[in-house]
């Protein structure tokens, strides 16, 4: 105690500051530095779990590169993220900026967008799926037919289960979305808008020369966030095809769904670990392409 | 607070003077009507899955929105096997107490980051907030390891550790913490209070706002959470909500009604607290999402 004393103010702030930090700094060095170093260590092993751990260089790899599932994954995991991020982009967009326009029941209107937001990906899953179940128990199916459309397949074709996967994805995120592009739309300053109104300015000259140039920080802020949502699809996808996970013919495996049952249906770990190793690598370079394309420009 | 919410006021009273100017025409007549379907087309998800937990097996079929003979049944059914009160408990202590954990752990880091001048700051920063780019899915092998070798399969613990902290949580506190005058943190200095008294007493209180809105998204995430509570649990009575309805459905099968009876109760106790706190959430969800 004496010590602690005898320190200056500056020294007992720097006493107190590493007090302060202590079990955070173990907690990040234990729970995520050393797991990332190791996911990377057990990427260059081949190791099921039991047995011992072999070195086998970049075996995992080319393994991974001449793995036709690994290529129809990794095509399936952009589709999602190609078609996902543009979709839920323009109709968060359409939304908010209309919603922001209205004042009528605006705090209503606002609510019922943004309740999907607090619902949980898996039971929202479930709900989808039987939506998507063919007649007489699926809801979208039994609502063609009272119509007269022809059936239409949803989660047992190969083209149209993807789609169908991705659309409560979209759908749940949409709420979070439109809420910060309003935030984004409220903070123009509003005599901008007052500028054009002013020199006569068109409606849609307005949208394209004022708003979604000022709303640059949000957009860039969305793509990214909602991008690295879609690359890290996972929970729909995995409840929504459980009797054949990815199925049918891995037409909607994601790459998070292929490390899963490498990892833990196949326990082939040091393969698994490659994958996300290639994982991270896709995430860092589309995160870090997007910064760049939309900061710039 | 946000530069959002202090421009609020002027945009609301610009769309007031605007509405006053002019009476509600066809135009805008029309873009409510679109934005109330639209609105209405959102929720119904959560409309029909809430229908059919109250409909009889023959009834599920139907699309009507209001059960003929609606019945609790299912919830009865459901309920009194156990596994759902298990499930929930579980979830409910696990995302508790994770809440706390960053509600504390965050700011402290993240207070201490923001106020105090030391050696090292900066590469402790630039530290946490490179864990950002580390996904989960990267990490779940090696947490999966760890858990085997110290015995932490299928236990709470198991299930919790990776989450007690968070980068996103600390960088959002550190933002928020700046907004708190260096001369309120002096003068407690001044009036003899230890440093874990200035943070606790001073500093915390002046951002509760951002606190709420961290509890709010640690919550939720550690609530709604899969596939790592799915790689570590093994054991029924261990599942989260998540985890449990996932094997629930595979199990029921065809028995949608139970199937949907299940996704409501692990849907409606959030979807309760929105509508509750609903001003609250929507404005700390902006906090969080524009500052983190």
């Amino acid at each position: 105690m004496r010590l602690y004393r005898d320190l200056t103010i500056r020294q007992k702030q720097i006493v107190w500051a590493w007090a302060f930090l202590a079990i955070p700094i173990v907690f990040y060095t234990v729970i995520r530095f050393y797991p990332t170093g190791n996911a990377i260590l057990i990427s260059f092993q081949d190791w099921n779990l039991l047995g011992a751990r072999t070195w086998t260089g970049l075996d995992n790899y080319t393994t991974l590169v001449s793995d036709p599932v690994f290529w129809q994954v990794f095509r399936n995991t952009f589709v999602y993220l190609l078609l996902g991020t543009p979709v839920s982009l323009v109709i968060s967009f359409v939304i908010a900026y209309h919603l922001d326009k209205t004042r009528f029941m605006h705090g209503f209107l606002r609510m019922l967008y943004f309740l999907p937001f607090m619902t949980s990906a898996v039971a929202m899953a479930w709900v989808w799926r039987w939506f998507y179940q063919p007649v007489p128990i699926g809801l979208f199916n039994n609502a063609l037919a009272s119509v007269g459309i022809p059936q239409i397949s949803f989660l047992n074709s190969t083209t149209n289960a993807l789609p169908a996967i991705l659309a409560p994805a979209v759908w749940a995120g949409l709420g979070f979305q439109i809420i910060i592009f309003m935030a984004g739309l409220r903070a123009i300053p509003r005599s901008y808008y007052e500028a054009a109104r002013i020199d006569g300015v068109s409606t849609w000259a307005v949208l394209w020369e004022i708003t979604l140039p000022l709303l640059k920080p949000t957009i860039v802020f969305i793509v990214v966030f909602s991008s690295i949502g879609f690359l890290r699809i996972f929970d729909h996808v995995f409840n929504m095809t459980t009797n054949n996970p990815g199925g049918p013919l891995n037409s909607t495996k994601p790459l998070v769904l292929m490390i899963y049952q490498t990892a833990f249906s196949s326990f082939d770990m040091g393969y698994a670990a490659a994958q996300t190793v290639v994982l991270f690598l896709v995430l860092l370079a589309v995160s870090l392409l997007q910064l760049r394309i939309l900061r710039d420009r | 607070m946000a530069v959002a919410e202090e421009l609020r006021p002027t945009s609301d009273a610009l769309l007031k003077s605007k509405a006053q100017r002019r009476p509600a025409n066809l135009g805008q007549f029309v873009r409510w009507g679109l934005l109330f379907a639209g609105g209405i087309l959102m929720v119904m998800p959560i409309a029909y899955m809430i229908s059919t937990s109250l409909k009889w097996p023959h009834e599920i079929y139907n699309l009507k929105l209001i059960p003929d003979e609606p019945t609790i049944e299912n919830y009865t059914y459901v309920l009194e096997d156990g596994r759902f009160f298990w499930w929930f408990v579980n979830s409910l202590v696990i995302a508790t107490v994770t809440t706390v954990s960053n509600v504390l752990f965050d700011s402290l880091v993240g207070y201490t980051l923001c106020k105090f001048r030391f050696p090292g700051r900066y590469i402790v920063f630039i530290a946490i907030l490179s864990t950002l780019m580390i996904p989960t899915e990267m990490l779940v092998i090696p947490w999966y390891l760890m858990s085997q070798q110290f015995g932490w399969l299928d236990t709470y613990w198991g299930i919790m550790f990776p989450g007690l902290m968070t980068a996103f949580g600390t960088f959002l506190m550190k933002q928020f913490f700046e907004t708190v005058p260096d001369d309120f943190i002096e003068a407690a200095r001044i009036d003899g209070l230890n440093e874990l008294q200035i943070w606790w007493t001073v500093a915390m209180p002046l951002v509760k706002p951002a606190l709420a809105a961290l509890a709010i998204f640690v919550f939720l995430g550690n609530w709604t959470a899969f596939i790592w509570p799915l790689i570590v649990t093994n054991s029924v009575e261990m599942y989260t909500l998540p985890v449990g309805l996932s094997s629930f459905g595979d199990e029921a099968d065809v028995a949608w009604e139970l199937i949907m009876t299940g996704a409501a109760i692990s849907t409606l106790p959030t979807l309760v607290v929105f509508l509750i706190f609903q001003r609250f959430i929507i404005r700390g969800v902006v906090m969080a999402g524009l500052k983190g």
